[in-house]
């Protein structure tokens, strides 16, 4: 249960009985977990052949389609939660989809590793780009189109119009409270519709 | 892996049937294949719906002729993506076809007369509720599953709505929720080769002995335009010369086959000119025409599913142009809006519409996946 210590953070700011749409959803990891936590109502997103079929493997919804091309299919405050975890470095479009998000989510969780944690600043510092647990690529294979700093999505999430509710920044699976933005290596963020 | 168990059967119904149309047919037959075994409490029967000009012979070679093997063999048998070993699955001939169920070529009890032009317009609502009273007949109450691409996709979809507590799952393949204007065009071309055809006779060329070959061919060859991608074709044929051995690639400046596509064509509808019924592609195709669930509903796809119950897979291809992506994704959004359940893929396949049929590891896993799923849910 501890692989992605993430996944306790993210499905405790969601109410049991949620509709919950979890874009990016990977092999569905994440839904199965929560399925576990409390009753809830899910799809998952996901553009991969190979992860949409672990996600039917698991018996899981879910929608192929790919993120950057926005979320017409789902209709405004259609659910509780959504979830972008650890899809908005891979994005390209940025703010049209964290728009996306919060006018699909009544509420959304925005999750996302931090560059701004001190081993990457070390690394940067001594000349290299980070490859840590949380940027586990090299540069040139990085799925990784945005690099982000805690600070850094603060400021673009009041300047898009979200209201940030929650936040948890985490490394190695515990909350850091202190100097998140440099002791943190993984950003959650529990946003919605200023 | 153990035996495909096919067996085949003409199951008479004598009540009448009240179509969509208004009219009534008096008893009908329907022809049925079917493969595995049904289970103790019925619940492991899937339909499988066919599309155009396929038929109740599904998976298998034919029991009268070894080299004719079922049109969704590559899907449907022992170890594959639907597998009999473990699931009762029937392909059944549609009403109006013409591979052995009650069709415009069979004989009217009211003339003692081939039907011919006086068989009545059948809609694909009609097909769902044939379907219904053979499931009454072989006493399944509810579906495993209900599976079909294009048209079959169609009767799937219906099924969905029309019988919401008779199907746990719904697998609509390369289909769309109504014919675009682009698809009835195409449609009416092919219609319109049958009906110009001197040998047509208004639909009664049964009792003139002869069958309106050049308009079934040319309605095959629209067709099946329709069904390959540009790349397909490109690939397949290019600009290639028909050319036997040796001969010189020079053009012939004639009218005759110059190009392969142009053979392929001709092959294709001289083919299909041979073993189908003109008056039964009239009537399929006008079944296409006029499928469009949202129609009753102000056009609301939404308020068409609202009561559907059955767990979806809509599955796309992405070179499919006669039923693209985006008509599955009209199938998911409104799925998605009632908040049903509902999966989707999207196959990043070559072959166009066709696709549906063919050997595709990605479909195939996904399929195989969901099956296999939903075995491991009902055990």
């Amino acid at each position: 249960m501890n692989q992605r210590a993430d996944f306790a953070a993210i499905s405790n700011w969601i109410a049991p009985n949620s509709q919950v749409l979890d874009l990016g959803c990977g092999d569905g990891s994440f839904l199965e977990f929560l399925q576990k936590e409390k009753p809830v109502h899910t799809y998952g997103v996901e553009i991969d052949d190979a992860r949409v079929l672990s996600c039917v493997q698991k018996g899981l919804n879910v929608i192929q389609q790919n993120l950057e091309g926005g979320l017409a299919l789902f209709e405004d405050n259609s659910f509780d939660t959504v979830v972008l975890s650890q899809t908005l470095q891979t994005i390209h479009q940025t703010e049209k989809i964290l728009r996306e998000v919060v006018r699909v989510g009544k509420e959304s969780v925005v999750s996302f590793p931090n560059f701004g944690h001190w081993s990457h600043r070390l690394a940067v510092g001594l000349g290299r780009m980070p490859v840590s647990k949380s940027l586990p690529y090299q540069w040139y294979n990085t799925p990784n189109v945005r690099v982000l700093t805690v600070d850094d999505f603060e400021k673009l999430a009041s300047s898009i119009g979200l209201k940030v509710l929650d936040q948890c920044i985490l490394h190695e699976g515990r909350q850091v409270t202190l100097l998140p933005n440099f002791f943190g290596s993984l950003a959650l963020f529990r946003v919605r519709r200023a | 892996m153990s035996e495909l168990h096919l067996s085949r059967n003409t199951i008479h119904f004598a009540e009448p049937l009240p179509l969509q149309s208004g009219s009534m047919l008096s008893g009908y037959d329907l022809v049925i294949e079917t493969y595995g075994k049904l289970n103790a409490d019925k619940s492991n029967a899937v339909l499988i719906c066919h599309a155009l000009n396929a038929s109740h012979h599904v998976a298998g070679p034919s029991p009268e002729d070894p080299e004719d093997i079922g049109w969704w063999d590559n899907m449907i048998g022992p170890g594959k993506p639907v597998d009999t070993n473990h699931f009762f699955v029937i392909g059944v001939n549609n009403l109006g076809s013409c591979f052995g169920s009650t069709g415009p070529m069979s004989i009217s009890p009211a003339s003692g007369k081939p039907y011919g032009a006086d068989f009545p317009v059948i809609t694909v609502e009609d097909w769902v509720n044939t379907q219904a009273r053979l499931a009454d007949k072989l006493g399944i109450r509810k579906f495993a599953a209900v599976m079909g691409g294009s048209l079959g996709g169609m009767q799937a979809m219906a099924w969905a709505i029309q019988f919401p507590k008779r199907l746990e799952h719904c697998i609509v393949v390369a289909t769309t929720p109504r014919l675009s204007a682009q698809n009835i065009a195409f449609n009416e071309v092919a219609r319109n080769a049958i009906l110009s055809d001197p040998d047509f006779h208004g639909g009664n060329y049964y009792e003139h002995g002869v069958v309106p070959k050049r308009g079934l061919r040319l309605a095959r060859m629209v067709g099946h335009i329709t069904y390959l991608s540009d790349d397909d074709m490109a690939e397949k044929f290019g600009r290639e010369l028909q050319r036997p051995n040796g001969e010189s690639n020079d053009y012939r400046f004639s009218f005759d086959v110059e190009f392969e596509v142009e053979s392929y064509l001709r092959h294709q509808g001289d083919k299909f000119s041979t073993y189908f019924d003109a008056n039964t592609y009239l009537l399929i195709t006008r079944a296409l025409d006029y499928f469009d669930p949202a129609r009753r509903y102000e056009g609301s796809l939404d308020r068409a599913l609202a009561e559907v119950q059955a767990k979806f897979l809509v599955v796309s291809f992405s070179t499919d142009w006669r039923f693209p992506p985006d008509r599955s994704r009209e199938i998911v959004q409104s799925l998605l809006s009632n908040k049903s359940e509902v999966s989707y893929a999207e196959i990043d396949a070559p072959h166009g519409h066709d696709a549906f049929l063919l050997d595709d590891e990605r479909y195939h896993n996904l399929v195989r996946a969901y099956f296999k799923h939903m075995r491991e849910a009902q055990s």
